[in-house]
């Protein structure tokens, strides 16, 4: 009895989570399906495996060009977070005065400020920046990237300072004694000692940032700068009637997904845990 | 620190500027006037049905998104943490949807709402309930929060998973000794020192739900007929797509204002309710 209960429930348990991922299923079979085939029967597995409407949509969405723009963006952006938002909190955890007790609250209070506050605004100091001082930033790769590091600072922050908090001051001032240097009691003795969060802090950047559509639609204006959230938009744009094209379109926007979450998961379902321990 | 002045020029500065924005009449183009019109733009936004109507329409959307979402995580991580031998493999599955994108989330549920909800009505008679769910003003927004909950109930379940295991066994064991069935269980023990997860995963759900954009320009673009216009959705038209910069503007600082005051009571409220061990 105990064991038919057991592999019931084992049973349930796995058509649970196969219906749960079943929109993944339609999208995959119909990717493969011509018009007509789609419309006799859209639940139903493809008579027959051909990957022309993949290599259409690849094309009509250059989708290699945005998977290089998406790459780009999103690993710059994630290393220049961690590096100077991990300095940032050490700092502020270290010199515990007046002023960087105010910082690290400036940090922490705009957290709350939703991305449609600030998104005019932005725009409007991106503009001057360009016209003034002439540095290019936008319709630059590496403008979204400043824009990035500064959104997603204050959570890094906020996170390394959390946690910095608990690592003891005592190996720091023997390496200082030792004659190490400032910069290199960071990187040789503070930093490999937070790698747990530094973890955290790079996978959520990364989920965020590879998925965000709203910031590059609002900086990047170039076809050949579009990255893939922005690829897609416009790609819809045009062929939504064609779904076998279009599910076969966000199907290759899934598979670099898939690949980082097939490869990473540990990291990813531990990260996100230690990340909402607020 | 550099990070100060990219943070400084990112947020802070557009923030104080925003504040600026919202008391002028502005339409975006930097050649015309900027005209101070004092709290014009906030008397007007509030006698702005369409806005008025996508605050209802988020407010909605958001307490059915919150219960279902937070439902729906909690009941996965307690089938997941249950020592069943498929729980690995499940939680696999439950957290994939999190990880893609909003905006392509939106497009294949788009694809399931309109053309295989209507295959199935056809095959199955049960039309009621498989048709196109996105011409429908009331079932469209159920279908953003369908898209929603997909989205963010692998999330929460993780943090649940978290919470869960930070419980003692002994605690479970000998509340089974002394006779308590599983309700009894889950009732007094686990979701009692569940508090802090709860706490996280409201805000989460809370926060993502009042802000939700993507899955709204993708899945219904607001319509049909404005029907699912959120908050977000309705700013950006605002500002961008009818070009009242100001007016837009004073609508986002409003926007600020309810999120931060709702996320914090929230947190002040179920914080107070979390108990130590």
């Amino acid at each position: 009895m105990k064991t038919t209960s057991r592999v019931a429930g084992n049973v349930l348990l796995l058509l649970l989570s196969l219906v749960f991922l079943s929109p993944i299923y339609l999208m995959l079979v119909n990717s493969f399906k011509d018009r007509a085939e789609l419309y006799r029967n859209a639940l139903a597995l493809p008579s027959s495996f051909s990957f022309q409407y993949y290599s259409k949509a690849m094309e009509k969405m250059g989708f290699l060009t945005a998977f290089g723009n998406s790459l780009y963006v999103t690993i710059i952006s994630v290393v220049f977070v961690v590096v100077l938002a991990s300095m940032t909190a050490w700092m502020l955890v270290r010199t515990d005065d007046r002023l960087s007790r105010f910082i690290f609250l400036l940090f922490v209070s705009t957290m709350l400020i939703p991305f449609q506050t600030l998104m005019m605004p932005l725009m409007q100091v991106m503009d001057w920046i360009r016209t003034h001082l002439h540095i290019p930033m936008l319709n630059t790769r590496e403008g979204l990237i400043y824009m990035n590091v500064g959104f997603h600072a204050s959570m890094a922050v906020f996170l390394y300072h959390g946690f910095i908090k608990s690592v003891p001051v005592a190996l720091e001032e023997a390496a200082t004694l030792d004659g190490c240097s400032k910069f290199g009691v960071f990187w040789r003795i503070v930093f490999p000692m937070l790698k747990t969060i530094t973890i955290t802090v790079a996978i959520l950047d990364v989920i965020a940032m590879w998925n965000d559509y709203l910031l590059p639609s609002l900086t990047l204006s170039d076809k050949g700068l579009r990255t893939i959230p922005l690829s897609t938009f416009y790609f819809f744009g045009e062929f939504t009637i064609q779904w076998n094209l279009a599910m076969a379109g966000l199907t290759l926007t899934i598979i670099p997904v898939v690949i980082f979450y097939v490869f990473a998961q540990k990291y990813i379902i531990k990260g996100i845990a230690a990340g909402a321990v607020k | 620190m550099p990070l100060l002045l990219v943070f400084t020029t990112v947020v802070i500065l557009p923030f104080l500027i925003g504040i600026g924005y919202s008391f002028v009449k502005w339409d975006g183009i930097p050649a015309n006037p900027k005209v101070f019109v004092g709290f014009d733009n906030y008397v007007a936004l509030f006698k702005d049905d369409r806005f008025l109507t996508s605050a209802w329409h988020t407010i909605a959307f958001t307490v059915l998104a919150l219960v279902l979402v937070n439902v729906l995580g909690l009941l996965f991580s307690l089938l997941v943490t249950s020592k069943l031998r498929v729980g690995n493999a499940a939680r696999t599955m439950f957290f994939l949807p999190n990880l893609i994108g909003g905006l392509i989330l939106g497009y294949i549920w788009q694809f399931v709402f309109t053309d295989a909800f209507k295959f199935l009505g056809e095959k199955t008679g049960l039309d009621s309930i498989f048709f196109n769910w996105l011409i429908d003003p009331k079932f469209a927004l159920f279908a953003m929060v369908v898209v929603f909950t997909w989205q963010m109930a692998g999330y929460t379940m993780i943090i649940y998973i978290a919470g869960i295991q930070g419980i003692p066994d002994e605690l479970n064991e000998a509340a089974r000794v002394d006779g308590a069935n599983l309700w009894h269980r889950l009732t007094r023990i686990v979701f009692p020192l569940l508090m802090p997860s709860f706490t996280i995963c409201l805000f989460l759900t809370l926060s993502g739900a009042f802000k939700i954009f993507d899955v709204n320009l993708s899945l219904t673009k607001g319509g049909p007929n404005n029907a699912t216009e959120m908050f977000a959705m309705n700013i950006f038209n605002e500002i961008f797509g009818y070009g009242h910069y100001g007016l837009g503007q004073a609508k986002a600082i409003v926007f600020f204002i309810i999120v931060a005051a709702v996320t914090l009571t929230q947190v002040i409220i179920t914080k107070k309710r979390e108990v130590q061990y």
